[in-house]
């Protein structure tokens, strides 16, 4: 609980990100250049999609970075709404673009991916339906944010809607299974283990921690921006009061 | 009991006189399935494939059309705040009025269905099914638009916002609704398992919307 307390304190937290942020940077360099690598040169083609399989290494990692991103806000969201934790909805801001971004890259690469294996760019398969869906919510959450002023009301009512967000998800993925299933079925996280060869399946866990890496670290500065974006709003706000007393 | 009972009956009444209310509505409901077959050419056929889920959008939009005067009007003139200092807890009050929202937009909306499915060669052996599901799914639709009306209380554009935070969430409804009248024009399949979900999702939405949708209220309120 220690940590989480001295947390609080945006001061302490921004003193964190700036010795944490170079460190993190250049992991995520060497990751990214690692994970590429072996992506585009090492990894053998696929006996039946050919050169087309490494559109994968992008395109998985970046689902399991949309997903993971949404958990953050759902966690955050509770931090807000209970513990009125006064990072949670800094946090919650700051991964909303973050997360969109990343819904968008599974359904670019997911779309080019689907050209040369279904023949279409686009299918109303199931698991790219409810990833469209999921990005429509992360559109929802930052037009909210913007459309409130106030950042406390702000912060509250995006964290509700998340909350809300987080208990349909898997109904929604629910829903679409249910209506549409044409994509392959998971093939990584298995009971029975998984089903693609080790040779492809190192490259991608590499593109996987890379791709992780690359959204902390974009949170952070994120959520640094969005710290220092308040303090000047506050300072502004002193500013005019204090325009408004010396006036009258 | 009585309390929410005079409210609900309150905000019925209110509806019904508001003049245009749920006329808008029905015809903005009316008028989105009558262009449809402009755009699509009056093939009796295809119109008849794509019924089920033309009067389910449709009805979608025209429940949304209306769904930000929820609150709005007993926000505007505090009426909301004297509501909040009386006997009820905020969550029932929040689910009486999408209640009452219900009662008044998706009960009529539902009504007018088949006579919209009759304009798109929808089957007559699948009306009843048509209206029985959309009685059972639009609960969950005016409970829901409940959570984004008090989210986007007092903003700009708040109905554009609502649709935009919304529509997503009736994914689930859309498919369980339009799955359980399709079952009954085309096949393959009973119209019942879907059927059976859409009440989930309606029971479901009726006990958890109101929490959220109070916790939006406290959230504008202050």
């Amino acid at each position: 609980m220690t940590p989480m307390i001295s947390l609080a304190s945006p001061t302490r937290f921004l003193a964190l990100v700036g010795t944490v942020v170079p460190w993190l940077s250049a992991l995520v360099v060497v990751l990214l250049a690692v994970g590429l690598y072996l992506s585009f040169f090492v990894a053998p083609p696929d006996y039946q999609q050919g050169e087309t399989v490494r559109i994968m290494f992008i395109h998985v990692p970046a689902a399991w970075v949309a997903l993971g991103c949404y958990v953050v806000i759902a966690i955050a969201a509770l931090g807000t709404l209970i513990w009125r934790h006064p990072l949670a909805a800094v946090a919650a801001k700051a991964a909303a673009p973050i997360g969109a971004t990343f819904t968008f890259i599974v359904l670019v690469t997911g779309s080019l991916w689907g050209k040369p294996m279904w023949g279409t760019y686009w299918v109303w398969d199931a698991r790219l339906t409810s990833l469209l869906v999921l990005f429509l919510l992360y559109l929802g959450l930052i037009a909210l944010w913007q459309a409130i002023e106030e950042p406390g009301r702000a912060g509250r009512a995006a964290a509700i809607l998340a909350l809300v967000g987080a208990i349909n998800l898997p109904i929604i993925k629910f829903s679409v299974d249910w209506w549409n299933t044409l994509h392959q079925p998971a093939s990584v996280f298995r009971t029975d283990g998984p089903t693609i060869d080790p040779a492809l399946l190192t490259p991608l866990f590499v593109m996987g921690a890379a791709f992780i890496a690359l959204f902390v670290l974009l949170h952070l500065i994120a959520m640094r921006a969005e710290i220092l974006r308040r303090r000047v709003r506050a300072l502004q706000q002193t500013q005019v009061a204090h325009a408004a007393v010396a006036e009258a | 009991m009585s309390a929410a009972l005079t409210l609900l009956r309150r905000d019925v009444i209110l509806a019904w006189r508001e003049g245009g209310a749920i006329g808008v509505a029905l015809g903005f409901y009316l008028v989105v399935v009558a262009i449809t077959p402009f755009g699509l050419g009056p093939d009796l056929n295809l119109l008849a494939r794509i019924a089920p889920g033309m009067l389910w959008v449709a009805l979608l939009l025209a429940a949304l059309l209306s769904a930000d005067r929820i609150f709005h009007n007993d926000y505007e003139d505090g009426t909301l705040d004297v509501l909040t200092t009386g006997p009820l807890p905020l969550p029932v009050l929040a689910g009486v009025k999408c209640l009452a929202h219900w009662i008044a937009t998706g009960v009529p909306l539902a009504l007018l269905a088949p006579v919209l499915g009759l304009l798109l060669n929808l089957p007559l052996d699948a009306m009843p099914l048509l209206v029985l599901s959309m009685l059972v799914g639009t609960p969950a639709v005016s409970f829901v638009a409940g959570i984004g009306a008090s989210l986007t209380l007092g903003l700009r554009r708040s109905g554009l916002l609502l649709a935009l935070l919304v529509l997503p969430l009736y994914v689930p409804v859309l498919i369980f609704g339009v799955s359980t009248v399709s079952a009954a024009v085309v096949g393959p399949g009973s119209p019942w398992p879907p059927f059976l979900m859409l009440c989930a999702l309606s029971l479901a939405s009726i006990v958890l919307a109101p929490i959220a949708a109070a916790a939006a209220l406290r959230t504008a309120q202050r």
